[in-house]
Parts: structure tokens; sequence; C-alpha cells
């Protein structure tokens, strides 16, 4: 359950205020499935740092799962964001020295998961993205959907509450860009909330609530 | 995170870097090997002079003519240090009680000849009591004589005048010619190589009273005492200038040195040159501690995207600050052990080369080289592990 009410997110540019996110307000029930579309610079990604506390709203609070988390301190956000939240970027974001059970294993390191039950969820979340055969290759030996699930597995390897997708699917071709969206939906299917940013009209449409966000506000989605 | 989780994290990123890696690593490891090589130097200096003052035999002062320091206004009459002389050191023979042995010295350079063969040599008269005293030991023959016979024609010569004024015979009872006179050989000297700046091989030893006539001399050049324990060192010195200054005119005009004093001075002054070494060798070592967080900084700036991401798997600020620490802290040891490895096997080749210089790197040297820079790994790497925990997640993300 995501709940956020009047967030604003100001930043100082050189000297003059942008005013990012203006006042949203956003509820977010478990198991939903949302999409946030618009152009480059409406304040969405802005908005997606903030739900992942990567980010801190200049006003406004934010309630995650029944949890106050607008003025917890760095440490308190770094474990939510552990826990608790599941990215998946456009650039995959992988550890490019890392195999991908090893980048699958990094949230449970930070997270103080034991040595075994990191080795039995790698191997389920590796499977669940349909990788298993590729456990033991570094990035630059798989392909850019492979990457992407890899980066899926990693976020979901916690069963975080949410899983925040930002253009998840921006720099694949269709084919894997179809296969990725199938996988998400399919963990949402399974009860993950699912929460993609995208400016892909055709993405955000598969969404069960779309969302527009146009100078910092979001339009539409409210009514459920 | 666990420690090893932690180790096993930064060493990754190292392995990642290689080149980098490397050379951080040399630069730490020249540090260290500076520290321990130079220390070695220094230290191995200070325990060959201290070994060759030693030799001189331990409970040794040393008389000489003269006082080497000021003694405010000059006196109206007299100034003029009298003369060192065989009474004094008979004198001193007889009333200092504390004395074990006592050599007079003289010293001074003279053509010797046997046959066809001539050339300049030392020449030192002393007594027999020279072969206790500086602890010299005999190849063949016998030393000076003793009691009525000491001042008879006879001499003593050095391993290596033998074998160059005799490779063929034994000279033993042969006579050789010193200045004007000529001397039978009764001895032949062990080798003992240098010693109190002279070629021990290179003297010949005959008696002091002889050799004063032949330099047309009054005054010896020193005298040794043989103390005969530490504890008599003090009252042996007082006694000998009281007894000295009596004979003097009430004049202290002789300086007594102890071997103590010696060697506490030259410890001293190689101490000091072990220091100063140390000190060219630590600043190598933060020079090294300096490549480290330029290396670091680098490393941080480059993997700022990275960063941004382990913040978003869920990395606190600790946990970056620790990987960051931690890599920093195995390239210092890393090259520390290293660095060591490479002292060792120089100081193992300089011990061949040079058999007789005592080379091994003190204890303290490799303790301090190795603590030294991992802290300076620690300290140097903190910053860039700072700048690396503080990154702003979201901007180290999106940063292309």
């Amino acid at each position: 359950m995501i709940e956020l009410r009047g967030i604003t997110r100001d930043f100082d540019v050189g000297g003059r205020p942008v005013h990012a996110v203006r006042g949203v307000d956003l509820t977010i029930e478990p198991g939903d499935h949302l999409s946030i579309m618009g152009p480059s610079g409406s304040g969405k990604s802005t908005l997606l740092h903030i739900i992942g506390c990567l980010d801190r709203p200049s006003a406004g609070t934010y309630r995650l799962g029944g949890q106050d988390v607008t003025h917890l301190d760095e440490r308190a956000l770094s474990r939510i964001r552990g826990r608790k939240i599941g990215f998946v970027f456009q650039f995959y974001h992988l550890v490019p020295r890392m195999t991908a059970a090893q980048n699958v294993e990094l949230p449970m390191v930070f997270a103080g998961v034991e040595r075994v039950e990191r080795r039995q969820r790698v191997a389920r979340a590796l499977a669940s993205v349909g990788l298993s055969e590729r456990v033991a290759h570094r990035p630059d030996q798989l392909s850019g959907g492979e990457r992407q699930r890899v980066a899926i597995a990693r976020a979901i390897v916690l069963d975080p509450e949410v899983l925040l997708a930002d253009e998840p699917t921006g720099n694949l071709d269709t084919t894997s860009g179809r296969e990725v969206v199938e996988l998400l939906e399919a963990m949402n299917a399974g009860g993950l909330t699912l929460l993609v940013v995208t400016h892909d009209p055709a993405i955000a449409m598969r969404a069960r609530r779309q969302t527009r966000m146009v100078d910092g506000r979001l339009e539409g989605g409210s009514q459920a | 995170m666990n420690a090893d989780d932690v180790l096993v994290f930064s060493a990754g990123a190292l392995r990642g870097h290689r080149l980098r890696t490397g050379l951080s690593l040399l630069g730490v490891g020249i540090g260290v090997c500076a520290v321990v090589l130079l220390t070695s130097l220094g230290e191995g200096a200070r325990r060959y002079v201290t070994a060759e003052f030693a030799s001189l035999g331990t409970n040794l002062l040393i008389v000489l003519p003269g006082k080497t320091e000021t003694t405010g206004m000059a006196p109206v009459i007299g100034g003029v240090p009298h003369d060192l002389t065989v009474e004094d050191a008979e004198a001193l023979e007889r009333q200092v009680r504390q004395i074990r042995k006592l050599a007079p010295l003289s010293v001074g350079t003279a053509a010797a000849q046997f046959g066809e063969r001539s050339r300049e040599i030392t020449i030192v008269g002393t007594t027999a009591a020279m072969l206790g005293v500086r602890r010299l030991r005999l190849q063949s023959g016998q030393y000076l004589p003793e009691g009525a016979e000491r001042d008879r024609a006879v001499c003593v010569i050095g391993a290596k005048l033998q074998s160059e004024l005799f490779p063929s015979r034994n000279p033993l009872g042969a006579m050789l010619r010193l200045g004007d006179e000529r001397y039978r050989i009764i001895g032949v000297m062990a080798p003992r190589g240098m010693s109190m700046g002279m070629d021990m091989d290179e003297v010949v030893h005959i008696p002091v009273v002889r050799h004063l006539r032949m330099f047309n001399r009054r005054s010896l050049f020193r005298i040794l005492v043989d103390a005969g324990s530490h504890d008599s060192i003090e009252p042996a010195r007082t006694a000998i200038l009281r007894v000295l200054t009596e004979r003097h005119d009430d004049e202290e005009d002789v300086t007594v040195l102890t071997q103590d004093a010696v060697l506490s001075a030259f410890g001293r002054i190689l101490g000091m040159l072990t220091a100063a070494l140390t000190g060219i060798a630590a600043i190598s070592l933060s020079v090294a501690g300096i490549g480290i967080m330029n290396v670091m900084l680098v490393s941080v700036s480059e993997r700022t995207r990275e960063i941004g991401l382990l913040k978003a798997l869920g990395a606190s600020r600790g946990q970056v600050l620790a990987m960051f620490l931690v890599e920093a802290a195995i390239i210092a040891t890393a090259g520390g052990v290293a660095g060591l490895g490479v002292a060792f096997v120089a100081t193992r080749a300089f011990a061949v080369v040079y058999p007789a210089f005592p080379i091994d790197p003190p204890a303290w040297a490799v303790v301090a080289a190795l603590g030294v820079s991992v802290s300076v790994g620690i300290v140097f790497g903190a910053l860039p592990a700072r700048r690396a925990a503080r990154l702003d997640p979201v901007a180290a993300l999106t940063r292309r």
C-alpha cells in the first residue's frame, strides 16, 4: 500500500526554483498495476525516485505499507530500499564484473541475508525469469533482454512491496521488450505491486490503471 | 553485510581494474621496500660500528695527551700540555688498582726492508700487555717479551706483511731492517683487518722504548687501559686523571675516553642517520598514500553509477564507506607485503655480496612499515570512501 499526499519536489537549478512535482496525491493498493506516462521533464522520474525512497519530497507525506517514511533517516531509507522496493532501470544497471547470480545476490548482501538462503533465493529468482542456464554469465555475455531479466530477478529477490520500473523496455527491441513486459505482468499476476513509468503508450495501456504526468501534476487514475 | 562480503566485493572491484590496482600496489610496495631497506642499512651501519668498537676490548679506556675541551682563560704560565710518557704509563700501572692491564701505544711510519724487498709500513711501539688489552691473537711465534728483556730489538709482524715480505719462507728468526736498526722477527699476528683506523695486518709491533727512540719522541700516542670490569671503568677514569694531573704539575692536560662514551656517541650519530633514512622512507610511503587516494578518487568518480545502484539496492552509507575503505586497505596491505618480500630478497642479496655488513632488517621497521602502509591506505582511502558514501543516489544513478 503506497499513499502519497500532497507530494511536492522543488529543485534549485542555477538559483532558479524548478517545480518538478507539484502536489501529487496517489494511492496504490497492493497487487495493483499502474502506469505513469508523460513526456521527458514532466516529473515522472522524480516521482518514481520519491516512491523508491531514493529522493525525499520537499513537502507532503509518504506512507509505505502503513509506515510514514517521509522523515526517516538515511540508514532507515537504505533498509527500505533494500527490503521493500525493487528497481528495474532502463539501462539495466548490472555490475559488469559480476555474474548474473552475483548481481542478483547483491541486495541480499546488503540486507545481511544468510549465505545458504541467498543461494536458494538467487536460484529461485533466476528460474522465475527463465535464466537458470545463465547463472554464471557476466552481463557482457548476455543479450539486452536477458540483462533486463537479470535486473528483474534482482529486483524481486527479496519479495519487495512494490516493483518500480523506469522505462523497462526503453532500450530493448520489440520482441525482447514484449517478453520483459509479459514477465513483469506475470509477476503482477502473482500479487506483486507494479508501477511502470514510460512514454511508450503501448506499454502504458497494458496497465490496469493509467495515469499521465504533465508539468509535475498527475492526471487520471485517481478514481480507482 | 558481513565482513567477508565486504572483502569479496572490494577484492572483486580491485580485480575489475587490474592496471590501476597494480600501479597503486607498486607505489605502496616501493614505499614499504624503501622503509625496510633504508632502516636496514642504518641499523646495519650502527651494528657494524658497534661491533667494531666492541672488538677493541670491552672495558677499554683510552688516555690521550691534551685536553679536548677549552677551560676558560689560558693559564699565565704553562698551557702547553705535558707529554704523556712511558713513565706516566708505569706510574698508572703502579698506582691505579682498578687497572687490570695497561699498554702504551706509539705509532709512526718508517721503511721496512728485508733483503731486496722494502716498503713503508706503520710501526707500533708497545709492550707485551697490548696482546691482552686489544685482544690480539698470534698466528705463530710469540709476542713482545716482558720484564728484563722487554727492550730487546725484536718485532712481531702482521699477517699481510708476512705474505708480502716472506712469501716462501718462515719469517720467524729472520732479521727485518726498520729505519736504521735491525729487529729479529719473533712472531706473526693472526689476520685481524681494519681496527682503530689501521690495517692491523700491515703493522709491525716493536718495544715502545725503542719505538720512541726510533722516532725521537718523548710522548706516547695513547695509553690503552683494560679496567677489568664494567663497574671499575668510572673509578679507573677518575684515578687515572688524578694520578696524571698530579704528575703533570697539577694540570689536567690529558683526556680519558671510555669506550662507552665513544660507543654511545657513535650510537647517537648513527641513530640520527637511521632516523633520517626512516624519514626519507616515510615520505615515500606517504607519497604512495597520496597515490592510493588519487586512484581511489578516480575509482569513485568512474564508478559513480555503480555506487548509485548499490544505494538503490539497499546499501547504506556505512556499507559503501566500508567497501571503499577495504579496497584501499587491500591495496595498502598487499602492496606492503609485496614490498616486504622484495626488501627481504634485496637484503639477502646484499648479505651475500657484503657478508661483513649486518643488514638484517630490524623487526620494528618491518612491523612499522606494514602498520604504517595499512594506516596510510586507510587514512588516504577515507576521503574517497566518504565521497562515495555521501553520493546522492539519484544524481549518481542518472549520471551518464
